[in-house]
Order: structure tokens, then C-alpha cells, then sequence
């Protein structure tokens, strides 16, 4: 089970004065299970590539298989696809259109089939998890906070059922609570549920703590493709492409530099803060030698 | 997903054609089209289509665009054609059954399918040099004197503007629609035509809304920046006349005398 992308080319507008390359030359293979993260300056292509996983686009070249399938062959049934690969866009007001907000949430299932009443159990699931209250399922979904709505987008594909979910920066907008409570949510569902999650965001700190491999996009190519801990190792590369590393890992560099002999590569604070303690503990019992 | 329509299709390009006046060009293009129907003749049409060839050579964009406005007339073109070389009487060239065609017909024909394949590319040097802004700013400083009879020519020229600029921003917002409404099982392909309009409301409800949206937005930056109507309000950059543009004008005038001249000695 897994997506896997190969020689992939995405051109928008391809023969006029417009023509961008956002996609070049993309090779990737998102096994089942993982916690990946995509990071890029913006406009490095990743919207482009992440509706790529779902057969949104049709790649300019190349080819995308999804358990081995090509998605783009004739007989290929797209819909199904869509339905296990979840994929929540970048700003929701996109997508909402019902007079409230359970039945918006009910769209999903209801398009996979499902009874209005097993889609409304399924919706109701979904809002729950993302911290979306009661009270409020009735709301019309214009009358919502940005954050708000952003949390009903994200039900609406949880509702699902998605066995791979794909998430264009859920997190913009949202106060740090917020921030912190989807993204805990999203990070109980990979482990209650095994499921594949791919996290697009600009927060190094949100990719450091929460995913295990981390794809680095750079003006529509692979820039780095690791875990966070090797990829922002190279501190130095990203900034040149517009990045950078989580904030504690230039802290640690700093000490280190300052001749605390703490482990430099730390990308999260829990491990920084563990890291400091056992160098000062060295520290403290040199002096009293 | 859609494919991108030619509607304010500006091609970006350094060339003499771009830099004239777009007052020039507006009026150009209007002789231009005038000039075909006072050419009556081959010869004439040689004339006009040197003219026209000349243009694009110095408009610097690749011939192939200008084409592109020609496939989307491409049906009615053959249309006419087909019913002028059928439909007028006169010499029968050949007979298929009950189908003659005249050779006064295949002259006629002909001379449509020349002015309308003229009519087209010459209108698309205008709209592929100048940005829509620019014809806007135009047509309002050539509809001026209508201001003395109270026409609102400037607010008239605003409308048009924000229109036009707002095309590209829907389309690609209707794109982004379809994309998440798809992502969500929606389908907007199959089933019978109630079915089908049926579908269009998770896309027409969020595109009203946010076509709404942008208009309130647009409405309160402009009258926070203390917007108001023509009177008094002067331009960032006034058109003015310059010498390339008068060389421009004398080049029409020419030839548009050409063209006159030729009708009236019917060469
Ligand atoms: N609909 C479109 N039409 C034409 N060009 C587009 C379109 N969408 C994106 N692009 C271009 O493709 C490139 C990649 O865009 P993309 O949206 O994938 O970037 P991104 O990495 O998601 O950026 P951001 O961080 O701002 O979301 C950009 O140069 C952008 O201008
Ligand atoms: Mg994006």
C-alpha cells in the first residue's frame, strides 16, 4: 500500500506567455504509516504536489501509481481514490456551502454512499476530534471564525474515514491552543488509527515535534527528504532557500559554541531541555572533582 | 482543470507595438476593421494583409497566439464560407447532386473568409498588446466630450475595469472550489442535467459568496482611500501623445487613403 511518484512535471498554463514549472521532475514513495512532513518557501510547489496524491491534477509527466495502480489509466476509478486519500486544502472557505454546519460535514460520507444518518454519526465523530463544539453543529458555517471554519474543513474530510489525510497548513490561522490541540489530534489518529498523515506547514517547530520524515520542497524539486533531525542539520542550506531550523536548535548551536558540550541536533525543546540538564550534570561534577 | 479562456489575453513583450498610446491602437484597430470592408478586392486585401502582417511582426508575439483567437471562430468560418459557395447564383464551377457551386459563389466566399480571418487577428494585436487597464484608460479619454451630455464616461471606464480584472480572479477561484469540492467525493461529470445542476451548488454557493466577499472588500479599501467618482480626479500615469504615437497616426491616415483609393479606382 503505498503512493508512489514517479518522474513527475507539473506546468501550469504549458504554452503561453504564463507557463510556470511548478513540479520538476519529482521522484517520492509515501509508504503506509507514515508521519511525513512537507515544508517550502512559498510558491516551492507544495499545493502542487500534494494534489498530485490525490489525482486532483493530472501531472504534465511522469506517473503516479497508488498500490501499484497507475491512477491515471483509463479504466481507473478516481473517486474511489479520492476517498481514501483525504485531502484538506488550504483555506476552507473553499468548501463550505450548507445552511449548517453538520450537514457541510455530512457531504463527504453522503458522496461515498453512506445514509444521512450514518454520515451524520460519522460527522458528529469528526467535529468532536477536532475540538469543534457542540453547540455549534447548527451554526451556519459564514457565520464561523476563520479558525472555526478551518476546524470544520478538516472534519469534513476526517468524516471520511481517509486512510492516507493530507493537510495544506491546517494550522494557519489558528491560536497556539488551537495549533496544538488539531495537530495532537492528527498525531492521535496516526497512532490510534495507523493511518498515513502528510502535514504541509511553515512551522519547523510543528514538523519537528510531530513527524518522522520531513520532505523539503525548493522551487518545485526535492530538496531534502529525511528525518527532521538529519534534514535540519543542514541549518545552513535551508536558510539559503528561505528556511530554517526549529528556534531551540540554534540555541543548542550557540552553547555548543559557547563550550556547553550539549548534543547540537536537537530539533525539539523536550529534547533540548534533557540534553542542557545532562550537560550541566557533567559540568557541575567536573567542578566538584 | 478549466482550460484558461482568452479573455484580456495580454501577451507581455518589449516591442513598439506595446509602448504606443493605447488610444493609437484602439483607433487603429477601428480603421483597421473599417479598411476591410472598404477594400473590395484581392489586391486589396494584399494590401491589408501586409499591413496586418507587418503589425505582428513588430508586435513581437509569436504568430501562434494571435491564431489561437481564430480556432474559437474556426465553425462559423466555415459556415460562411460553405453557405456563401453553395447559396449564390451565378457560373456553375461544379454539380454533386443537388449542390452546384458558382464561381461568383467561391469569390464570395472567399472574400468573407479573408475578412473574417482579418477581422479577428487584427482585433487580437490590440487585445494581445495592451492590458485591459489600458483600453479602459482609452476609451474613456476618446469618450471624453460624451461628459458634456452627461454621460458618467468615467464611472462607466471603473465598471469595466473591475470587471475585467475580476475574470482571472474568479476562474481561478471556481478551480480551487471544484478542486475541494472534488477531494470530497463530489461529482460534477455524470448524471442527467437535473442531476447536474443539482451538483453545481457545493461550487455556485462558496463562488456567490466569495465573489461577494471580494466586491464588499473592494468597495471598503476603495472608500478608505477616499475614492469618489470623475470630477477632478486626475491619473498616475495621464496618457499622452508622443512622437511615435503621431508617426503611428500618420501611418493610419495612409493607410486608410490606400484603402479609399483603392475602392474608388476599383483596383
Ligand atoms: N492555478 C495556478 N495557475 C498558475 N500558476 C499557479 C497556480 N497555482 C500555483 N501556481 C504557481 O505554481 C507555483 C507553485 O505554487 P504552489 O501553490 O504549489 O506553492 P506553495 O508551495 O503551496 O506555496 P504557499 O506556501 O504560498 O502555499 C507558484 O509559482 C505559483 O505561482
Ligand atoms: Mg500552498
Amino acid at each position: 500500500m503505498s503512493i508512489k511518484l514517479e518522474n513527475v512535471m507539473y506546468t501550469y498554463s504549458p504554452g503561453t506567455a504564463y507557463e510556470i514549472h511548478a513540479l520538476k521532475n519529482i521522484n517520492l514513495d509515501i509508504p503506509d504509516g507514515q508521519f511525513i512532513g512537507i515544508i517550502g518557501h512559498t510558491g516551492s510547489g507544495k499545493s502542487t504536489l500534494i494534489q498530485h496524491f490525490n489525482a486532483l491534477v493530472k501531472p504534465t509527466s511522469g506517473t503516479i501509481t497508488y498500490n501499484g495502480d497507475d491512477v491515471w489509466a483509463d479504466k481507473y476509478d478516481r473517486r474511489a481514490l479520492r476517498s481514501e486519500v483525504g485531502l484538506v486544502f488550504q483555506y476552507p472557505e473553499h468548501q463550505l456551502f450548507e445552511n449548517d454546519v453538520l450537514s457541510d460535514v455530512c457531504f463527504g460520507p453522503m458522496n461515498q454512499g453512506l445514509s444521512r444518518a450514518e454520515a451524520e454519526k460519522e460527522a458528529r465523530r469528526a467535529l468532536l476530534q477536532v475540538g469543534f463544539k457542540e453547540e455549534n453543529f447548527s451554526k451556519s458555517p459564514f457565520e464561523l471564525s476563520g479558525g472555526q471554519k478551518k476546524r470544520v474543513a478538516i472534519a469534513g474530510v476526517l468524516a471520511m474515514n481517509p486512510k492516507i489525510l493530507i493537510l495544506d497548513e491546517p494550522t494557519a490561522g489558528l491560536d497556539p491552543k488551537g495549533r496544538d490541540d488539531i495537530l495532537d489530534q492528527i498525531a492521535e489518529l496516526h497512532k490510534m488509527r495507523g493511518i498515513t498523515i502528510i502535514l504541509v506547514s511553515h512551522s519547523m517547530e510543528d514538523v519537528a515535534k510531530y513527524v518522522d520524515r520531513l520532505i523539503v520542497m525548493n522551487h518545485g524539486e526535492v530538496a531534502y527528504d529525511n528525518t527532521p533531525k538529519e534534514v535540519f542539520k543542514h541549518y545552513e542550506e535551508l536558510e539559503k532557500i528561505g528556511l530554517a531550523a526549529p528556534q531551540i536548535t540554534y540555541i543548542m548551536h550557540a552553547l555548543k559554541d559557547n563550550g556547553l558540550p550539549v548534543d547540537a541536533d536537537a530539533t525539539t525543546v523536550a529534547e533540548a531541555a534533557e540534553s542542557i540538564l545532562k550537560a550541566l550534570k557533567e559540568k557541575g561534577g567536573q567542578k566538584h572533582a | 482543470m478549466l482550460k484558461d479562456i482568452t479573455i484580456g489575453q495580454y501577451y507581455p513583450a518589449d516591442s513598439i507595438i506595446h509602448k504606443l498610446d493605447p488610444r493609437v491602437k484602439f483607433v487603429g484597430t477601428m480603421i483597421f476593421i473599417v479598411s476591410i470592408f472598404i477594400f473590395n478586392s484581392f489586391p486589396g486585401y494584399f494590401v491589408a494583409g501586409l499591413f496586418l502582417a507587418s503589425m505582428i511582426a513588430l508586435s513581437k508575439v509569436p504568430p501562434k497566439f494571435m491564431f489561437k483567437g481564430l480556432r474559437a471562430v474556426f465553425m462559423l468560418l466555415m459556415i460562411t464560407v460553405i453557405f456563401n459557395m453553395v447559396l449564390t447564383p451565378g457560373d456553375i464551377v461544379f454539380k454533386l447532386g443537388f449542390i452546384k457551386v458558382t464561381r461568383e459563389g467561391l469569390i464570395m466566399a472567399g472574400k468573407m473568409a479573408v475578412r473574417l480571418v482579418f477581422l479577428i487577428s487584427g482585433s487580437s494585436i490590440m487585445t494581445l498588446t495592451t492590458t485591459p487597464n489600458q483600453l479602459t484608460d482609452a476609451m474613456e479619454r476618446l469618450l471624453r466630450p460624451l461628459n458634456r451630455i452627461h454621460v458618467p464616461v468615467h464611472e462607466i471606464a471603473m465598471m469595466m475595469s473591475i470587471a475585467l480584472r475580476f475574470i482571472p480572479i474568479l476562474m481561478e477561484e471556481t478551480d480551487k472550489i471544484m478542486k475541494a469540492q472534488i477531494a470530497r467525493g463530489a461529482d460534477f461529470e455524470s448524471g442527467n442535467i437535473i442531476q447536474r445542476t443539482k451538483n453545481m451548488i457545493p461550487l455556485l454557493v462558496p463562488l456567490f459568496i466569495s465573489a461577494f466577499r471580494r466586491a464588499n472588500d473592494l468597495a471598503l479599501a476603495m472608500e478608505a482611500r477616499c475614492y469618489h467618482g470623475g470630477e477632478n480626479r486626475t491619473q498616475m500615469k495621464p496618457l499622452k501623445y508622443e512622437r511615435k504615437d503621431y508617426m503611428a497616426y500618420l501611418i493610419l491616415i495612409a493607410y486608410l487613403a490606400a484603402a479609399i483609393l483603392f475602392r474608388v479606382f476599383k483596383l
